[in-house]
């Protein structure tokens, strides 16, 4: 034993390679941007007021994107109705509202739902066709539809109001105004994605779903139920989506087509950040939302008619530079 | 007493094409049994149709249990360990979350066993945050062989455990699973092109020919065997 343990450390030692997916030049670019909003917040009240409307907006990119991200590195497909699940889910709290329930009961209590929800979609549309990944886009799409019109034949399409969960005060901070609903919208999402992170990374469900996800067939010879992962993976997806389309209806109000434009810039920001990437997802959204913000402030042309036209603009330039995204990264592989 | 594996007349296809054309053999508890073979001969096909990663038919009872219906998860959960040929370690994860999962079955502390992994490979202590798929293919496969004793199973089925390996290192790996096998009673099922290194640790063996048993018996017996020794042995 002693002999065999002496020959194993012996053995020639490679250098660590990188871990991380960030290139230097994306991590200074990035550092540089954050220099950049730091002094412009000191120096400027107006900029630090936009900066923050602009995290809180980016938040929810950040959140819708993240579930697409989880959902893409299960099983290499959009969800292209992750935003109508979202939709239909805030709707569920607005009818859980609407029979009595306080805000803040009807948001856990359809955080739950979100999750059945999800693990249920999965189960029943997706996974008897997930062999071809076109016939999963294709499902995708039609569950946008079948949403769509299930809440609009049920709720009308006319805006509807649930209470504000944060109030509507505002803080001041020397000469600059924050919204508190802007702050709650920043801690409810960031924190929902800490502790999506810290389940994926600390849990051993977590490391079963990543397992499932990377390695289907190895995973299946540990032992991990490989198909209970991915519809789990749906559920969590599902419940981000909630807190992305709950943190959206205080500014746009709930109306059957309030995530439209949010699930395309959170497609803009998850392919910004890299697809495979789930860092990448959140910065990506909190980097698109602070980014229109300013423009919007300080840009002339860039009124709100063309916040998306210039968002996509971004992304494309960004895939010029750098076609895996800013996170996105090569495997590493030894064979 | 039932042997631990057994495989009555069993066969296996990819998709059209009869890979097991009914294959019969028995593995006794604490036993090391090789399964030789030329290349197609069913070998890996063997042990995926104990692990219920092909689709099978036939009878294979496993402690007393009818494996027919059981997928590979459950087969796992049953305690057999599967190291696939091309090694089956997750390259994006790291070395110590490749341990963990093969301890994901166990609802006990896992604790004993990191302990026990590391007397046997040492070197993976330091490696324990880097990336699996960094390691050099030797070190992948003794990842893969120690992720499997993570399971503590009752019956490991190895897949080609020298395929790229160094000689030295092809000599390392079969006696770690032989003191395995001599310390703690370990099942092993193995699958091997070295035929000369398979049947010094295995006590018994079978030789497989285009999806069939052709020969079997005790190795010691097997090493004198004319054909065998002219075509596998090469003497």
């Amino acid at each position: 034993m002693v002999e065999l343990a002496r020959r194993f450390t012996i053995r020639e030692r490679r250098p660590r390679q990188a871990r991380t997916g960030v290139s230097v030049p994306v991590l200074a670019g990035l550092a540089a941007a954050c220099v950049f909003l730091v002094i412009g917040c000191l120096s400027s009240g107006i900029f630090a007021q936009q900066t923050v409307a602009g995290l809180a907006q980016g938040v929810i990119f950040s959140s819708l994107a993240l579930s697409l991200v989880l959902i893409y590195r299960a099983t290499e497909v959009i969800n292209f109705a992750q935003g109508e699940m979202a939709m239909a889910t805030t709707y569920t709290a607005y009818q859980l509202t609407r029979w009595g329930l306080g805000y803040w009961p009807a948001f856990f209590l359809t955080l739950v739902i979100a999750f059945v929800f999800g693990v249920v979609v999965q189960v029943a549309v997706i996974r008897p066709v997930q062999h071809s990944v076109i016939a999963v886009v294709i499902v995708t799409v039609g569950l946008f539809l079948l949403i769509d019109g299930l809440v609009t034949w049920r709720f009308g399409a006319d805006l509807k109001f649930m209470p504000a969960p944060f109030g509507n005060a505002v803080y001041h901070v020397g000469d600059v105004t924050f919204a508190r609903q802007d702050l709650g919208t920043l801690i409810v999402s960031i924190v929902s994605v800490l502790l999506l992170w810290l389940l994926f990374k600390y849990t051993k469900l977590g490391l079963a779903m990543r397992a499932a996800a990377l390695r289907p067939a190895a995973a299946a010879l540990a032992g991990v139920r490989v198909n209970w992962m991915l519809a789990i993976g749906w559920g969590l997806a599902a419940v981000l989506g909630a807190v992305a389309g709950l943190m959206t209806e205080p500014t746009q109000f709930l109306q059957p087509t309030m995530m439209q434009a949010v699930l395309l810039y959170a497609f803009a920001a998850a392919v910004l950040g890299g697809l495979e990437s789930p860092a990448g997802a959140v910065i990506g959204g909190l980097a698109l939302g602070v980014f229109l913000n300013l423009t919007g402030q300080y840009v002339g042309f860039a009124t709100s008619e063309l916040r998306l036209p210039i968002a996509f603009a971004v992304l494309l330039g960004v895939l010029l530079l750098k076609p895996t995204g800013l996170f996105g990264r090569k495997k590493v592989r030894r064979v | 007493m039932a042997p631990l594996l057994e495989l009555h007349d069993v066969t296996a296809r990819y998709g059209q094409v009869l890979a097991l054309h009914g294959v019969s053999l028995e593995v006794d508890e604490g036993q090391i049994v090789a399964v030789l073979g030329a290349n197609g001969a069913g070998k890996t096909t063997t042990l995926r149709a104990v692990s219920g990663t092909v689709r099978r038919d036939g009878e294979i009872r496993f402690a007393g249990k009818t494996l027919a219906r059981h997928g590979p998860e459950a087969v796992a959960r049953l305690g057999v360990a599967h190291v696939p040929e091309g090694r089956g370690t997750f390259a994006e994860l790291t070395v110590w979350d490749n341990l963990r999962l093969g301890g994901f079955t166990r609802r006990d502390s896992l604790k004993d066993d990191f302990v026990r992994v590391l007397e046997y490979f040492p070197w993976l202590e330091e490696r324990r945050s880097q990336q699996a798929g960094t390691l050099s293919g030797g070190e992948q496969q003794m990842l893969a062989l120690a992720r499997a004793f993570m399971q503590r199973p009752r019956l490991l089925l190895l897949d080609e455990p020298s395929l790229g390996l160094a000689p030295l290192l092809v000599t390392e790996v079969f006696r770690i699973v032989k003191e395995l096998n001599d310390t703690t009673g370990l099942t092993v099922l193995v699958v091997e092109q070295n035929a000369h290194i398979a049947l010094q640790v295995a006590q018994t063996a079978y030789v497989l020919e285009v999806g069939r048993v052709a020969l079997s018996g005790p190795s010691a017996e097997l090493q004198e065997h004319e054909s065998v020794r002219r075509s596998y042995l090469g003497y």
